[in-house]
């Protein structure tokens, strides 16, 4: 291992300048995200060659994994930003359900035009997650605590209001058709929310890893009192990172009512599973600091895959469990492996 | 008592916590180019001197003097953007970020308009390399490295070389040798007699007489929240700043003491008392 690392650290010197510009495949390497994209591909290869013959790779089989992902990435992607910056978000599992309610109440009930809807669920979002976040700045309380507080609070929050407003714990609701094509729609099999995950992929890659702010983010996990020192707002920036947390998942809950034409107010806390273990998988490391966006990415379509597609192949579907803890296992090993290999990297360059 | 007109100076500061008194009446001035050894044993009230001058506390009483006025910080963020850089024991930088991101940490260069603007990684790379080399460190090459496979004398280097760069006047090194082996130690020595060089004012926080006696222009004893020394280079032994420290104690007398312990209680040291 020291030996290749050695030749590729040497053999990248010269070009640093144009390295810097470019794709490196020795950085990727010692990325995060190669872990994920490894453990993507295997999980992926393994259910085609036990699927090929019950439809795993044909588009409904495609398609079932990729937008559950969808739901789970928009939410998991900002937790991942929260674990880099050293926090934990799981009040995500009522967040949802009361974005999806909002909507429902807001928009279905209420007759309100849809954006409003959407608009007042983001808003229910953004009021949890600042919640969240000022607790989280104010007092030494964990924020595992803090949002687990806030979870069980919004889950009965959400559950008194539906029963208050419109007597019924369920919601449906018809969003008329141009905001059911655009938030609910369905291209090939592929619901609209994945191509607004993959938007949001996008922003949130390049408010991570290319613009000034993204070093913040790490920063905070690194270091949060030497990141204070730096000048860096640690508490507004940990504040909007619990708003944008929080945000996403009402996001996702808008658009789950608009796509599936219901809401329901339980808690959903399979989902608060679901994140963290994308995230962990994805390479972020749970102490904080290190982690990627591509890596979530990953985390994500490989849990979805275990859990959704089990079904199109001749795996017992009862083992897909079984394989998320191994996988997940796996993954908090090799993520101490990758750590070590990216910092002692440069070690064995220097001699 | 210096020639050089003084960056920073302190008047009768004194600092207290409820009833308790932590400093007393303390006046220190450093001038550019000048190194001021802070030299005390745990508990001497140095944590709390760095952190008001800092701008972390406010003076109780007593004034704060920067060029010659008065002044006072309101944050550590105020105390640095008047250029006062603060450097802590273990380098105040993120060990899985590269030298480049932690370099410019808080203060990024950035490329393209508007909101798209993106980390310029290449430049904030590059400059953060020339700066690291000039002052010595030779073998930090590529920008793109993370810190924590640096040493702590390196990181060290990195967080100083990030303060000269950013225009710090006042640079206040926290034990900055405390944790490091004697190569390293050496090292950082080095970059504090760079920093002097350059004009800075040091403020030079260490209980190793031995460090401070190497690049200390100016030394202050501080003992149980006052100062109980103020002396110039080449005023004093080291033996006798060791015995300062020890707080009047002589270090001399103590040795003597602890080898008449061990001959008569077969070579074996007194067990600290608990």
């Amino acid at each position: 291992m020291t030996d290749t690392s050695s030749t590729t650290g040497s053999g990248e010197t010269p070009k640093a300048e144009e390295m810097s510009a470019g794709f490196s495949f020795g950085d990727f390497l010692r990325s995060p995200a190669a872990g994920a994209l490894m453990g993507f591909v295997v999980v992926f290869c393994v259910f085609a060659i036990f699927g090929f013959s019950r439809n795993f790779l044909s588009i409904p089989g495609v398609t079932t994994w990729v937008n559950f992902a969808s739901l789970v990435g928009i939410i998991a992607i900002p937790v991942g930003f929260l674990m880099i910056a050293g926090e934990l978000d799981i009040s995500t599992g009522a967040v949802l359900p009361a974005g999806a309610m909002t909507v429902a109440i807001v928009s279905g009930h209420y007759d309100l035009p849809v954006l409003v809807g959407i608009l007042a669920a983001l808003s229910v979002g953004a009021l949890v997650g600042f919640i969240n976040g000022f607790i989280v700045t104010r007092t030494e309380v964990p924020s595992f605590i803090v949002t687990l507080a806030t979870l069980f609070a919004v889950a009965g929050l959400t559950l008194y209001l539906s029963i208050l407003f419109i007597n019924n714990t369920n919601s449906f609701y018809h969003a008329p058709d141009w905001a059911k094509s655009l938030f609910g729609g369905k291209v090939y099999g592929f619901n609209s929310s994945v191509f607004w995950w993959l938007a949001l992929v996008a922003a949130f890659y390049f408010f991570l890893h290319k613009s000034p702010k993204g070093s913040w983010v790490f920063a905070l996990g690194g270091d949060q009192e030497s990141a204070r020192n730096a000048g860096i707002p640690v508490r507004k920036l940990k504040i909007s990172l619990f708003m944008l947390c929080s945000t996403c998942a009402a996001f996702a809950g808008a658009l789950q009512v608009i796509t599936f034409n219901s809401a329901t107010s339980q808690a959903n806390f399979g989902l608060i599973f679901n994140t963290i273990i994308s995230v962990v998988v994805g390479g972020v490391l749970l102490t904080g600091g290190f982690g990627t966006v591509m890596g979530i990415v990953f985390g994500v379509l490989t849990l979805s895959i275990v859990t959704q597609a089990i079904g199109f192949t001749e795996i017992d579907r009862n083992l897909s469990f079984l394989i998320i803890g191994v996988m997940l296992l796996i993954a908090v090993l090799m993520n101490d492996t990758f750590r070590n290999l990216a910092t002692s990297w440069s070690t064995s360059k220097k001699k | 008592m210096s020639d050089k007109k003084p960056v920073l100076e302190l008047r009768k500061v004194d600092k207290s916590f409820g009833p308790i008194d932590v400093l007393h009446e303390i006046s220190l001035k450093v001038g550019e180019g000048e190194v001021l050894c802070l030299l005390g044993d745990n508990g001497a009230g140095k944590s709390t001197l760095i952190k008001t001058l800092a701008g972390v506390h406010q003076p109780t009483r007593g004034e704060i003097l920067m060029d010659g006025t008065p002044t006072s910080f309101s944050s550590p963020r105020d105390a640095q953007g008047r250029g006062i850089a603060t450097v802590h024991q273990f380098g105040g930088t993120y060990p899985l970020m590269s030298v480049g991101r932690n370099f410019f940490m808080g203060m990024e260069p950035t490329k393209g308009v508007g909101p798209f603007k993106v980390f310029d990684r290449a430049k904030a790379n590059r400059i953060a390399v020339e700066e690291v080399q000039k002052m010595g460190i030779t073998r930090i090459t590529d920008g793109d490295r993370l810190v924590g496979g640096l040493s702590g004398g390196e990181r060290q280097s990195l967080a100083i070389a990030r303060a000269v760069y950013f225009g710090a006047r006042v640079l206040i090194l926290d034990e900055p040798t405390a944790a490091l082996g004697v190569k390293q130690a050496a090292h950082v020595l080095r970059i504090v007699n760079e920093a002097k060089k350059r004009g800075l004012a040091v403020i030079f926080i260490t209980h190793q007489v031995m460090h401070a006696m190497a690049v200390g222009d100016h030394f202050a004893v501080l003992i149980r929240g006052a100062i109980a020394a103020d002396f110039r280079k080449g005023d004093k032994t080291r033996e006798e700043i060791a015995d300062l420290m020890a707080g009047g104690e002589s270090m001399a007398d103590l040795e003597a003491n602890i080898e008449g312990y061990m001959e008569t209680h077969d070579g074996h040291p007194p067990q600290p008392a608990a």
